[in-house]
């Protein structure tokens, strides 16, 4: 699997941060499951992470050396646990949200065959869908308010310039006007975040600042 | 109740002693925990990585009182979780980083963060120590290459990752345009890149 288009800087750091809406970053998590340049790229920026927070301090209350000490002497230590491994197509962060494989999705039907997934995140902030589009059919409405992160995880789209397979990822915001198209053959699923249309999270910088034009 | 989120926190910048980060193997103390239950070895890390801990939480908006509770939170999944700590793959300070952020995105948004998928292998028992030396001094190079950038573009950085705060609050906060927030963190990136190819080279 070649994957010829990967995340943005920004969109890395973000995740990094920790400043990703859950809808996005199960995107940017799913994509780096398959993808070990971004998975590479994700890790630096932990590492610059690690590397900021080396230089700041807090002093500590004097007791609380004490007190952790108290906590781990009644805390069994972990025993490893099972890998978390990927079902079928789906890689492992989305088989946490699906509660398993491509059978356990919950579809609904949007026409012409498509049928769609909303998968249940913890904030607001924008939202995540599974959506399964046949062969040759258009991605259904597709206006949106703000950035969109689109991952293909079977068959393929295409839109006006590019073609876009298996772990590859679009980055659309809405001055990007595309009409995407599965390509005939094997119908393509993909995962879409979106950002929310009642809270703009703005924790995606430049990307916000394009749409906002703030 | 929020607090400023300056107070009580004090950068160490110059003032830090070479030999507490330069010379203490984080990675072995981790592993005496990991191995032997080792609350020597798990005390000398939370002096270190707890005070650190809790400017993080604080520079992202916790009041004092929250920091602590989650810096101690931290330490001890440092502790139950050492098995899962590869020293081959990140320095305890990134480490230390990752679960600092998960707990605040925890603690600050109630939300989870997914993570991607575990790589085939695992950590190693015995981790390669080239690796894991390897891990520890990018942390130290990415460290210094840090101070080095003009006190600016590490304001913004610092930015980046302390607080929840957009890049429009940023600009609300420091004047700037976003346009320039955006090209100087551009800038920081890829002076931090071509430092850390040149010390990577000399050394």
């Amino acid at each position: 699997m070649t994957i010829r288009h990967h995340l943005s800087e920004d969109i890395l750091m973000a995740y990094a941060a920790g400043d990703l809406p859950e809808a996005f970053a199960l995107v940017v998590a799913t994509h780096v499951s398959l993808c070990d340049e971004c998975r590479a790229r994700s890790e630096a920026f932990d590492a610059l992470g690690g590397a900021v927070v080396e230089d700041i301090v807090a002093e500590m209350a004097s007791t609380s050396l004490e007190a952790c000490m108290a906590r781990i002497g009644t805390m069994p230590q972990a025993n490893g646990r099972a890998p978390r491994r990927s079902n079928g197509i789906l890689p492992a962060p989305l088989v946490d949200y699906v509660g398993g494989g491509l059978g356990a999705v919950k579809w609904r039907p949007l026409g012409l065959g498509a049928r769609q997934a909303i998968l249940q995140t913890s904030d607001s902030g924008a939202s995540v869908r599974l959506l399964a589009i046949p062969g040759g059919v258009a991605m259904p409405d597709h206006s949106h308010n703000g950035l969109e992160l689109t991952l293909v995880l079977q068959g393929a789209f295409r839109d006006a310039n590019d073609r876009f397979g298996r772990g590859d990822i679009e980055i659309a915001d809405d001055n990007v006007e595309h009409t995407p198209v599965a390509e005939a053959g094997q119908v393509c699923i993909c995962l879409a975040a979106t950002q929310g249309p009642l809270k703009f999270n703005a924790l995606l910088p430049r990307l916000a600042q394009t749409f906002f034009r703030i | 109740m929020l607090l400023p989120p300056d107070t009580g926190v004090v950068r160490k910048g110059k003032t830090r002693l070479a030999e507490d980060i330069e010379q203490t193997d984080w990675a072995a103390l981790v592993m005496a925990v990991r191995d032997h239950q080792d609350r020597e070895a798990f005390a000398s890390l939370f002096r270190h990585f707890a005070p650190r801990v809790k400017g993080f939480l604080m520079k992202s908006g916790a009041s004092a009182t929250l920091a602590e509770e989650c810096a101690q939170d931290v330490m001890a999944t440092l502790w139950q979780k050492a098995n899962m700590f590869d020293p081959s793959r990140a320095s305890v300070a990134t480490w230390v980083f990752t679960i600092a952020r998960n707990r605040r995105i925890d603690a600050l948004r109630k939300a989870r963060r997914p993570e991607p998928e575990d790589l085939p292998w695992g950590p190693e028992p015995e981790p390669d120590q080239a690796d894991a030396y390897e891990a520890q001094q990018d942390t130290e190079r990415l460290g210094k290459a840090l101070a080095q950038l003009p006190k600016k573009q590490r304001e913004l950085i610092d930015r980046a990752y302390f607080s929840d705060l957009s890049h429009s609050e940023i600009a609300a906060e420091t004047g700037l345009p976003l346009g320039t927030i955006k090209s100087r963190i551009r800038l920081a990136l890829d002076r931090l890149r071509s430092q850390m190819d040149v010390k990577a080279r000399k050394e």
